[in-house]
């Protein structure tokens, strides 16, 4: 999930303190027999997120998902006779520190793989850096097209944002809604980016975009942008922002007596959603990663195990983060070795996947092809609706 | 036409906030000649103390929300406020009232960052969902004009202007007819004079600092009555804004802050319904470079002459 400017500051910070990076390479080489000896009988594996700060609520999801899937492994024997080792790095979800820690995770740690980040600005910064060290490196949910563009050690295994954007506006077609009203989030790549792919979508099959409004990150009163999309009849309303934001516009819209529903992206899962939002939101509808709800026995078995270990349902985050170091254990299977380049190889060639997301195939530019599936909200709940295929 | 109505009434009650918390800039304007940065983080205080409070209170009055409830939620938060206000300017302001009005601006901007830093530290930097103390509900004015079939005010409107409304009467009553309202207002006038007549400088200071926070503190319960999600730093936004509304109205002047608070409501909701939301801030800041351009004393303020 994308979230935020990607920031420029790690790389001030690096070029004014050149000793630093000086005395991290001392330090690793130092350590270098040391950590050989280690991996003889480990493969060590670098995971870096947000336990902290502000977007901490996904970190914590999508690290939770990760440690169960590599319990899991181990438990199952590990990969080639070897247990994986998950070497998790908080980045305190601020900017300038993923490049600090992916640098500690390759240079000290010597991990084969990293896994990391659901804010794709926090992903772009720690991205050239594996890329330079050709270590393969793999988001479970960063959405922002730019991600993987950074260089061909750079893998995700979620959706795009232009897919996401297609995926409701085909919902929304199949549900005959013609007259759409869209209320952007201005400050939010995730958010402007979503409203273009959307809005390219709609229009081309036939709808029409009635009225866009927008508002910018953190306001609290919608009732302006409300009452004039409400002034304009929609059938719906597209609302491609995250839940903070959204449980408000729910709730105010529903007091302007606007009772059409709302459409949103996966920006919408979050902890406060509801607990803000009550029941504005039932009978609304918006696009997902995956469904806890789903009947199959990989979900199901997921769900369960997650459930017993962490008290709490798992969430997009979660199911992505435990596919993502899936698919990495599957790779280095398949590669017979922890090598960089067959490693690399080896994840590129990933086809038909079968993880808690859905089918995964990565294409040539090392984008995840998978299914999204759509959510409707109902008694305080998320329920399944559909899956959409690419 | 409806919609622009019903923008009205948007604007109109997001008015009614920034005048509550524009009254407590104002009055301490009045008569300490200095602006407390810290007024906006009062009010995010005062939407923390509701949140603290309410689920307590509400068991009393029966569980679910409640009109009586909403009100002794209310009282409970403009108390609490006043005694942080109280706090502010016995530990922050009283011991530099001979230093410089500089020192004691800086400081008013220290205390701002310290309780909203500090707010993050305790109550946690995410936002939180304020509990519901009223039901809040539509109602629905049939009209028979244009697009809308409706016009709709919600109860959580309806409430803030009332009681924004009503306290501003009670502040009038206060300050036009009351002892302790003709010494504050001695005390702007003059306060060398005004001590020399026997006014209590201290008790009359607290007094004032009691009033504006918890004017901000019903601000902050009001807002969070139509919009539940209060986080440490949303008295930033408000707070400045509020300050610009003072400054429109005349700062120092209480129905001047009242007036201001409106416009400024006013405004927002204009320009985000029919010309950019993202021209809403920069538009509202526009107007304090505009006043103190060239109308430095405000809408209802009296020019005054420095004497040299």
């Amino acid at each position: 999930m994308p979230v935020n400017d990607p920031s420029q500051a790690s790389a001030k910070f690096m070029s004014f303190f050149p000793s630093l990076s000086a005395s991290v390479l001392v330090s690793a080489v130092m350590f270098l027999p040391l950590a050989s000896a280690f991996s003889s009988g480990e493969i060590p594996v670098g995971e870096f997120t947000s336990l902290t700060g502000g977007s901490a609520s996904f970190g914590q999801s999508s690290h939770k998902g990760t440690a169960l899937a590599v319990e899991e492994i181990n438990a199952a024997g590990g990969v080639l006779g070897k247990k994986i080792r998950l070497i998790t790095e908080d980045d305190q979800s601020q900017a300038g520190q993923p490049a600090t820690i992916v640098r500690k995770l390759i240079s000290q740690d010597h991990v084969v793989a990293i896994l990391g980040e659901v804010a794709s600005s926090k992903t772009l910064e720690a991205a050239p850096i594996c890329q330079q060290n050709q270590i393969p490196m793999i988001t479970p949910a960063s959405t922002n097209p730019k991600v993987t563009e950074v260089g061909d050690h750079v893998f995700r295994i979620c959706f795009i944002d232009p897919f996401q954007g297609t995926v409701i506006s085909k919902f929304a077609r199949a549900r005959g809604w013609n007259r759409i009203a869209i209320l952007t989030d201005a400050k939010q790549d995730y958010s402007v980016g979503l409203t273009e792919c959307f809005t390219r979508d709609f229009v081309a099959r036939g709808g029409e975009i009635v009225r866009e409004q927008k508002y910018s990150s953190g306001d609290k009163d919608f009732k302006a942008q409300l009452t004039s999309i409400k002034a304009a009849q929609p059938d719906a309303i597209f609302v491609p922002g995250y839940y903070g934001e959204v449980s408000l516009i729910a709730k105010q819209a529903r007091l302007l007596g606007i009772k059409v529903p709302l459409l949103g992206g996966d920006g919408w899962v979050g902890d406060s959603l509801l607990k803000v939002a009550g029941k504005s939101l039932d009978g609304c509808f918006f696009s997902a990663h995956f469904s806890a709800s789903d009947k199959s026995e990989r979900v199901q078995n997921f769900v369960a195990k997650y459930q017993a270990k962490y008290g709490v349902p798992p969430d997009d985050m979660s199911a992505l983060g435990y596919d993502s170091a899936m698919i990495l254990a599957d790779a280095i299977r398949r590669a017979g070795t922890t090598e960089a380049a067959p490693l690399r190889d080896a994840i590129a060639a990933t086809k038909d996947f079968s993880g808690v997301t859905g089918l995964i195939t990565l294409d040539e530019k090392r984008n995840a092809s998978k299914p999204a599936v759509i959510l409707t909200i109902e008694n305080g709940g998320f329920h399944f609706v559909e899956t959409v295929t690419p | 036409m409806i919609e622009f109505l019903q923008q009205l009434i948007n604007g109109v009650a997001q008015g009614a906030i920034y005048a509550l918390i524009a009254i407590g800039y104002t009055m301490v304007f009045g008569v300490l000649r200095f602006i407390n940065f810290a007024h906006g983080d009062v009010y995010m205080l005062g939407a923390f103390a509701g949140f603290y409070t309410a689920p307590g209170i509400l068991k009393i009055f029966g569980g679910g929300p409640s009109y009586a409830g909403a009100a002794a939620v209310l009282l409970t938060a403009m108390v609490i406020c006043a005694g942080i206000g109280v706090l502010i300017e016995r530990i922050c302001y009283r011991p530099l009232r001979e230093h410089p009005r500089l020192t004691v601006l800086i400081t008013a901007i220290g205390v701002s960052l310290l309780l909203g830093s500090g707010g993050q530290y305790v109550f946690g930097a995410d936002p939180k969902a304020f509990p519901e103390i009223i039901a809040d509900a539509a109602i629905e004015l049939p009209t028979s004009w244009g697009s809308f079939s409706t016009l709709t005010i919600t109860i959580g409107q309806v409430l803030v202007v009332g009681c924004t409304l009503v306290l501003l009467f009670v502040l009038k009553t206060v300050v036009l007819h009351t002892k302790t309202g003709l010494a504050m207002r001695a005390l702007s006038l003059n306060p060398t004079a005004a001590s020399l007549m026997g006014v209590n400088l201290d008790a009359i200071l607290s007094f004032t600092f009691a009033i504006g926070s918890a004017m901000a503190g019903a601000a902050g319960v009001l807002t969070s009555i139509q919009q539940p999600s209060i986080d440490p730093l949303m008295g930033v936004s408000a707070g400045l804004k509020a300050f610009v509304a003072a400054v429109l109205g005349g700062i120092g002047n209480i129905p001047g802050a009242a007036l201001g608070g409106l416009l400024i409501g006013l405004l927002e909701t204009l320009v985000v319904g029919y010309v950019n939301p993202t021209y809403r801030d920069p538009l509202v800041f526009a107007v304090l470079i505009l006043v103190l351009l060239f109308r430095p004393s405000g809408l209802l303020g009296k020019p005054e002459r420095e004497k040299v």
